[in-house]
């Protein structure tokens, strides 16, 4: 009952700002709090293989490409079809529809792709599981690169946006994002995941499955850079293979880094922190990746466990305990 | 036939023979100790009972059960437990954490509860709570539950180590070297309580260990090993007057 009015509470809260946030902030800022909030969708996730999980995954960005090019191909494509089958609902209604089947896609396909990279590679840890990975992510972007239904080098311009209300969208998503996997932490699966991070041995001989749980943090973790991309996708109606280079899983990696490996609280002020500082240099514009090197190495000699502290995620649970 | 049983098992790494043809037996509700000097292939031996290892040639079974092909998980999951010789806890975790982890595998809980927060998974969560604290209590551990296991002294340390092995009901439970590092007082204190513990969760303990007061003082039955290959076998006195024995610790006269 009370996740009900949570959720009701959330969404009406959701619409409203929706409905005044662009007359209030104007339609740049407005852009850039929507990109805050599917940047928080991925370092959030990315944080659960890298963070909580312990296994360094650099190859996030071909996730959140797979999710954005299945999501919009599946409604560019299936679009008719699918207006056909609901066409009892109003326009509105039948768009809203289209969204979340292409969401549902994004995430389903990611989640395969997250299995299909996590089964044989989880299998190699530290710096070689960090080359598979960042060769997965180099390999989907080729091979979208390459396939010119999809637009190939030009880019997918098609794309149907389907809403006017990205910024309800995207944090509906952020907290559904930041629920799941600050329930998940908090149960048995993640105290498994912890211990795989903490010491694989011991975690084995205590029972947990290491390997199926690292292929389950993985699949978790690919899904919602899914949904991350295909809330993307549908916001600015075109995507480019450029958007999801290496580049851009190495700023996943500083948002989650910077914030605190682990920490949830530390993934969503990382991102947030790492989106704006992008947009406040844009000018510069390759010279951000040597003020983030800087950043990093500042981060590292003064305040290594990031600036939540990888303890993060357990402090919310002791106030929740005290709270009962 | 004994509650856990290995039969001609031989392990090999590369040209060297680290166990050979070994045979053990425990019987339920024994205190079984496997000493030997120093590379005789005690941990070995450890390491092929829990899976870490695949032996070579021969058998293990576990009440009945082969488990010499299986992964460590599996065979914790029949009723295995181990401490290490170099302590190995979950360093990130409270010391109640580390118990709570050990309660993975008995766990209800679908993914679906994890993350949707389900009566299921806040009851079984307040039960894995409750069970963890329980056991610290035994291990006296309870006063710092909240703190960093990282943070606890050497000798807590390696009680939280047994206490998380238990965690996971254990029909047998291996430990690895538990006195090391301990003083002659925290010995003997883990003497009683390695007693104590088996009577009370009816455990079959087989221990390895150094410290030869602690296993002659407990153990019931001792098999001694060098090079891989059994020595002796007996109860400690016989243990202690065997010559082959003698001069595979002091050297031959």
């Amino acid at each position: 009952m009370r996740k009900a009015i949570f959720w009701i509470v959330a969404i009406l809260i959701l619409a409203g700002l929706q409905m005044q946030l662009a007359g209030w902030i104007g339609a740049y800022y407005y852009k850039i709090v929507v990109l805050a909030g599917i940047n928080i969708i991925l370092a959030v996730s990315l944080n659960l293989i890298n963070g909580v999980t312990g296994q360094f995954s650099i190859g996030h960005a071909g996730f959140y490409a797979i999710g954005a090019y299945t999501s919009a191909s599946f409604v560019h494509f299936g679009e008719s079809s699918i207006r056909g089958a609901v066409a009892f609902l109003p326009r509105f209604g039948q768009d809203t529809v289209l969204l979340l089947l292409g969401i549902l896609v994004a995430a389903t396909a990611a989640g395969i792709a997250g299995v299909a990279v996590g089964i044989p590679s989880l299998r190699l840890r530290g710096d070689y599981l960090a080359i598979v990975t960042l060769g997965f992510g180099e390999i989907t972007r080729v091979l979208i690169l390459n396939i010119d239904a999809i637009g190939g080098a030009r880019g997918f311009s098609d794309i149907p946006p389907l809403s006017n209300f990205f910024f309800f969208w995207v944090f509906l998503f952020v907290l559904v994002t930041v629920t799941t996997i600050h329930n998940l932490v908090n149960s048995s699966y993640g105290r498994a995941f912890i211990s795989i991070r903490d010491d694989e041995i011991a975690a084995e001989a205590m029972g947990v499955d290491t390997t199926r749980f690292k292929v389950l943090s993985f699949v978790i973790s690919s899904m919602f850079a899914g949904i991350g991309g295909s809330l993307f996708g549908h916001y600015t109606a075109y995507l480019n293979p450029n958007t999801f280079t290496f580049v851009t899983s190495f700023y996943l990696i500083i948002m989650i880094v910077v914030g605190g490996l682990g920490s949830i609280g530390g993934s969503i002020l990382g991102a947030v922190l790492v989106t704006v500082i992008l947009e406040a240099f844009r000018s510069l514009s390759e010279f951000r990746l040597v003020g983030f090197s800087i950043l990093l190495v500042l981060v590292m000699l003064y305040r290594p466990q990031g600036l939540m502290g990888s303890r993060g995620m357990f402090k919310f649970r002791r106030k929740a305990a005290v709270a009962k | 036939m004994g509650l856990l049983d290995i039969r001609d098992c031989t392990k090999k790494f590369g040209g060297l023979v680290a166990v050979r043809n070994l045979n053990m037996s425990l019987a339920p509700g024994s205190l079984y100790g496997l000493i030997g000097p120093n590379g005789a292939g005690k941990t070995t031996v450890f390491n092929l009972i829990t899976g870490v290892y695949t032996p070579d040639q021969g058998s293990i079974e576990l009440d009945g059960k082969a488990i010499h092909k299986k992964k460590p998980s599996s065979i914790a999951r029949l009723g295995m437990s181990r401490t290490f010789q170099n302590i190995r806890l979950f360093k990130s975790m409270t010391v109640l954490e580390n118990v709570k982890l050990a309660r993975h595998m008995k766990r209800k809980q679908s993914l679906f509860d994890a993350v949707t927060r389900t009566k299921l998974l806040k009851d079984e969560e307040r039960q894995i709570e409750h069970d963890a604290t329980e056991l610290l209590k035994i291990f006296h551990l309870d006063s710092r539950a909240g703190e960093l296991a990282s943070n606890l002294p050497y000798g807590a340390q390696r009680r939280l180590e047994i206490a998380r092995a238990l965690a996971t009901d254990p029909k047998v439970l291996l430990l690895d070297e538990p006195a090391a590092g301990m003083n002659p007082q925290e010995s003997i204190e883990l003497m009683g309580l390695i007693r104590t513990v088996r009577d009370r969760f009816q455990l079959t303990v087989l221990l390895v260990e150094h410290n030869m007061k602690v296993v002659m003082g407990i153990c019931e039955r001792i098999q001694v090993i060098d090079y891989g290959e059994t020595i002796a076998l007996g109860s400690p006195k016989e243990i202690q007057d065997d010559p082959r024995v003698i001069e595979a610790y002091l050297g031959g006269a």
